[in-house]
């Protein structure tokens, strides 16, 4: 059974309305062009951009959540990353993190590796998924309004938000961050820490 | 029909759950297995530990990592055949150093009548090995606590894997009902 169609949206458009309302969201990135997407919107110490571990994005997002629950948590991934880790959406469920917000920039296929079409253009719905897996807020997306209107949300704390949001096809041009996985955790957790009350937050520059 | 004995008055698992303590675990990741029962137990009834139940192990690998982004210690509790789902997943944990702790009950060793665990079971420490994680082995149940506390030490201490694998000999054996 074929769906019809993949959205019309520019993802950078689509990531660089989504943060314009930033203020305090620490952000995860799933591997791929959402890493490139949030990176072209500004390189930020409170972002962490996943290079691997492919379908981990939303569990290092709770983990996180879970870690910081007074501080909005944006994961921002592609349908196929999270497709890879479908079982995550079940445990955010079952934990219901007030903090944390999924989004998915769904182009329904897998841009990385020559735009092979992926589930979501077949028959696989995520928002639907996600809602049967208690995350009754669940929404998708297919204008710009809308996404301007979403990210207002996101750093009201009512969540578990999740949205699949549909964008054209086109690839970007790549914006690289560091690939130093090392030099992105010590900088997120410094981050965090320069704003966190806890005292037992215990900061420590790691080196190879 | 299957039906462990004793599992959830051991007092190994007394002492490990005083070591997280000790060591301020704030999150829990894990699959239940009946050999760690009275161990889970503990930590779900405890209101400073956030636990959170996993669909796959390396669900756990990534929420440890992001637990440590913000702030939180946490540990990952499986069976042995687990070790198996996280492989790719390790490679966050190497690739960034960040601290993994990992406590992981035997299976397809010690009186094993499964066979189907015994692939897995042969393989879990060269696995986790593999992957780049310390591993230390427990094989009497007055060992678990200090154990666990070493490795406890090594994770958080040197950012790094360590995994503490608990023999089936000191789970016991599981008993099968037709």
């Amino acid at each position: 059974m074929a769906k019809v169609s993949a959205g019309q949206l520019d993802r950078r458009v689509v990531v660089d309305r989504l943060l314009k309302y930033r203020k305090n969201a620490l952000i995860v990135t799933g591997l791929g062009a959402p890493t490139y997407d949030v990176a072209a919107v500004g390189d930020d110490d409170r972002n962490f951009y996943l290079w691997g571990a492919m379908g981990g994005a939303a569990m290092v997002g709770l983990g996180l959540a879970l870690a910081q629950p007074d501080k909005p948590v944006l994961v921002i991934t592609g349908d196929g990353e999270m497709m890879m880790g479908l079982g995550a959406l079940a445990t955010i469920g079952s934990r219901q993190p007030s903090n944390l917000t999924i989004v998915i920039i769904d182009n329904e296929r897998f841009g990385e590796t020559g735009g092979q079409l992926g589930h979501t253009a077949l028959c696989t719905d995520l928002v639907a998924v996600a809602k049967a897996c208690g995350l009754e807020k669940a929404q998708e997306i297919t204008t710009l309004e809308d996404v301007e209107c979403f990210a207002t949300r996101v750093e009201q704390l009512h969540g578990p938000l999740f949205v699949s949001i549909k964008v054209g096809p086109k690839i970007k041009p790549k914006v690289l961050p560091t690939t130093d996985g090392i030099e992105l955790k010590n900088r997120f957790r410094r981050a965090v820490s320069n704003k966190s009350n806890r005292t037992e937050f215990a900061l420590r520059d790691d080196h190879e | 029909m299957e039906k462990h004995s004793d599992m959830s008055t051991r007092a190994w698992h007394h002492e490990v759950f005083k070591v997280l303590h000790e060591t301020d675990i704030r999150q829990v990741a894990y699959v239940p297995d009946a050999g760690f029962d009275g161990l889970l137990r503990k930590c779900l009834a405890d209101p400073d530990l956030s636990c959170t139940m996993l669909t796959t192990e390396e669900e756990g690998v990534a929420l440890v990592a992001g637990a440590w982004l913000g702030g939180d210690r946490a540990v990952l509790m499986m069976q042995s055949s687990g070790v198996g789902n996280c492989l790719n997943m390790l490679t966050l944990i190497k690739t960034c150093c960040f601290p993994l702790l990992s406590i992981v009950t035997m299976r397809g060793e010690w009186k094993e009548f499964n066979p189907w665990q015994e692939p897995m079971g042969r393989n879990t420490q060269a696995a986790l090995e593999l992957s780049g994680a310390t591993v230390f082995r427990v094989n009497e149940s007055q060992h678990a606590a200090e154990t666990v506390a070493e490795a406890a030490e090594l994770a958080f201490g040197d950012s790094r894997s360590a995994a503490v694998l608990i023999s089936q000999s000191v789970i016991g054996e599981k008993k099968w009902q037709k």
